[in-house]
């Protein structure tokens, strides 16, 4: 069968979990070979034989980390050459879908950024399922020209395990003469919450205007955690300072799409809506029941989020205890 | 020795309309209004700042690729105080794909002549967030994007990009392409006097000839890709809403139970 490169999203060899739908999506259109950049990428290849990956391609060159994008679009390039893959994926994400771009140029192939499924048409080519508009319409696109280069988001496809031979190789990468231009003169790690990371989270609890001030994120934290969830917060809220701009979701934040996302206090503008609106299941609870939001939703309460948040929380905490 | 900022925005459906396709499956923008893209108006203030910090010894052009009415962007980052304009318009652009689109921005930036182009993030229609990287390496020049902050000294360009697990201090020698996210500064309202002035400032309108461009490199013709099929989303079936009696949220968790999350 031909072979899929998989581009591994990893922290520390830590694989995220996109990449492992990524690798569900991969076998579909033939066999997952993986690539994976940077500090720890070799410790990815267990992980990734057991998601099916039947080669992984290792760098650990200094300049993925010391300069921007560049260094991996020509790593991946060689992987391409060397591989001559059907077509290339990535999941979904700022720096990713740039890679993407500047790789599919090289190689004179069309790129499909966002793809929220990938099948294999009747040609065996990868179609790729696209929601546009504030995901009022969905699409359905394929590349014409070359080695179909595809970004996938987060929850298209569900994570099976599933045994690879996983043999991992050195990837030698001469890099390009401007590969130097963009440096990264100091980086500072998120700190982290311990949550799971908002755009791969199964489950989203996000808080708005309705909150009133950044001390009551609070309830919404707590109901995240009570269900394992991450955080996220309206555009309303990031402005007003409640909450850090990373948690933003909406059409100027992060796009989610999991399968349950609960809207307290948030009335649903479209730009909020453009954000969250392929979320499978929809909750919201909002004072107002005029409320936009309440026309997405599978589960609405019209009441005080002040009284209806923590009531829930509680009843959760009960039923998990 | 001046600063010349190109910044690259896109006239786009008003969100708030009904946005759809059109029977050849492009973006319909005939159905709605449009306007400059949000998130470009980022890029035009922050490339107001990094002109008022030059002191004057800079000029802010903008440049958009469009239909007739994509000068309506133009005139808006002139009324903010743009020094100068361009329209990139040709019959042969429709269908273009973001290939085709950033092979003719980048044509125009050249010909222009610059020292730093600036970008939104992303266009609020097709989401892709990926011109500015292809500008980069089609003009061969380093490539800053998605930052917070920006700002130019000395020759060197800089600012903070904040990812999912880390912030990073990122610098690079101009010339560049820098991308700006909405969380770079509000941007400004044109004033009466901007609007004023903003009419008699220069528009210059160029075509496929003028950047010595193919006809078939671009448009439809042109497209790697290809949209095969557009489906309007099925409507959510309604849902239950409740009225908060005391019971509101042991009713959502009683709905969640029964949907297997908790």
């Amino acid at each position: 069968m031909a072979d899929v490169l998989v581009v591994v999203d990893h922290v520390e060899g830590s694989v995220r979990k996109p990449t492992l739908e990524l690798l569900t999506v991969a076998r579909r259109l033939g066999t997952p070979v993986a690539v994976a950049l940077g500090a720890g990428a070799g410790q990815t290849a267990g992980v990734l034989a057991g998601h099916g990956a039947s080669r992984v391609l290792v760098s650990e060159a200094s300049e993925f980390a010391d300069f921007l994008v560049v260094p991996k679009v020509d790593a991946v390039q060689r992987a391409v050459e060397l591989v001559d893959p059907v077509a290339v994926l990535f999941v979904s994400s700022g720096e990713n879908k740039e890679i993407a771009a500047r790789l599919a140029l090289r190689l004179e192939s069309g790129v499909i950024t966002d793809a929220v499924d990938v099948e294999a048409g009747e040609d065996g080519r990868p179609v790729a399922v696209q929601s546009a508009f504030a995901a009022s319409y969905t699409t359905r696109s394929r590349v014409t020209r070359g080695i179909p280069v595809i970004t996938v988001k987060p929850n298209s496809a569900p994570v099976e395990p599933v045994e690879g031979a996983g043999a991992v190789e050195e990837l030698a990468v001469d890099f390009a003469a401007g590969v130097r231009g963009a440096r990264v003169v100091s980086r500072s790690a998120r700190e982290s919450t311990g949550r799971p990371e908002l755009t791969e989270a199964a489950i989203v609890v996000s808080g708005g205007r309705g909150l009133g001030s950044g001390e009551n994120f609070a309830l919404i934290e707590a109901l995240a955690d009570a269900l394992g969830g991450a955080v996220g917060a309206s555009r309303a809220a990031v402005d007003a300072g409640w909450y850090p701009h990373a948690h933003q979701v909406g059409q100027t934040g992060k796009s989610v799409s999991p399968q349950l996302y609960i809207a307290s206090g948030i009335s649903g503008a479209i730009q909020h809506r453009a954000g969250m609106q392929t979320s499978k299941t929809i909750v919201a609870i909002n004072k107002d029941a005029e409320a936009p939001i309440f026309d997405l939703v599978d589960y609405g309460v019209v009441g005080d989020l002040h009284t209806v948040v923590p009531q829930l929380t509680e009843e959760i905490n009960k039923r998990k205890g | 020795m001046s600063l010349r900022i190109v910044v690259c925005v896109k006239y786009v459906p008003d969100a708030s309309g009904d946005r759809g396709f059109a029977d050849d499956l492009t973006v319909d923008r005939e159905g709605v209004d449009g306007l400059l893209s949000e998130l470009d108006e980022y890029a035009v203030e922050q490339a107001l700042r990094i002109s008022e910090a030059a002191d004057g010894d800079a000029s802010v052009t903008v440049l958009t690729v469009g239909p007739e009415d994509a000068r309506e962007a133009v005139r808006k980052a002139l009324s903010m105080g743009a020094d100068a304009g361009i329209h990139v318009e040709d019959d042969d652009l429709h269908g273009s794909d973001v290939m085709g689109t950033s092979l003719v921005v980048a044509s125009a930036v050249e010909r222009a002549g610059f020292d730093l182009v600036v970008c939104g993030m992303a266009s609020t229609d097709g989401v892709m967030g990926v011109l500015p990287a292809l500008l980069a390496e089609r003009l061969g020049v380093a490539q800053l994007s998605l930052l917070s902050e920006v700002s130019v000294a000395g020759g060197v360009v800089s600012g903070r990009r904040d990812g999912d697990v880390a912030s990073e201090v990122v610098e690079a020698e101009l010339p560049a392409v820098v991308s700006v996210t909405d969380q770079s500064g509000e941007a400004r309202y044109p004033s009466f006097k901007g609007i004023m002035a903003a009419k008699k400032k220069k528009v210059e309108s160029w075509d496929l000839e003028e950047l010595e461009l193919d006809a078939e490199l671009v448009g439809s013709a042109g497209a790697w890709t290809a949209v095969d099929g557009v489906e309007a989303r099925a409507a959510r079936s309604a849902g239950t809403v409740v009225k908060d009696e005391g019971e509101g949220g042991r009713g959502v968790a009683e709905f969640l139970a029964s949907r297997k999350f908790v």
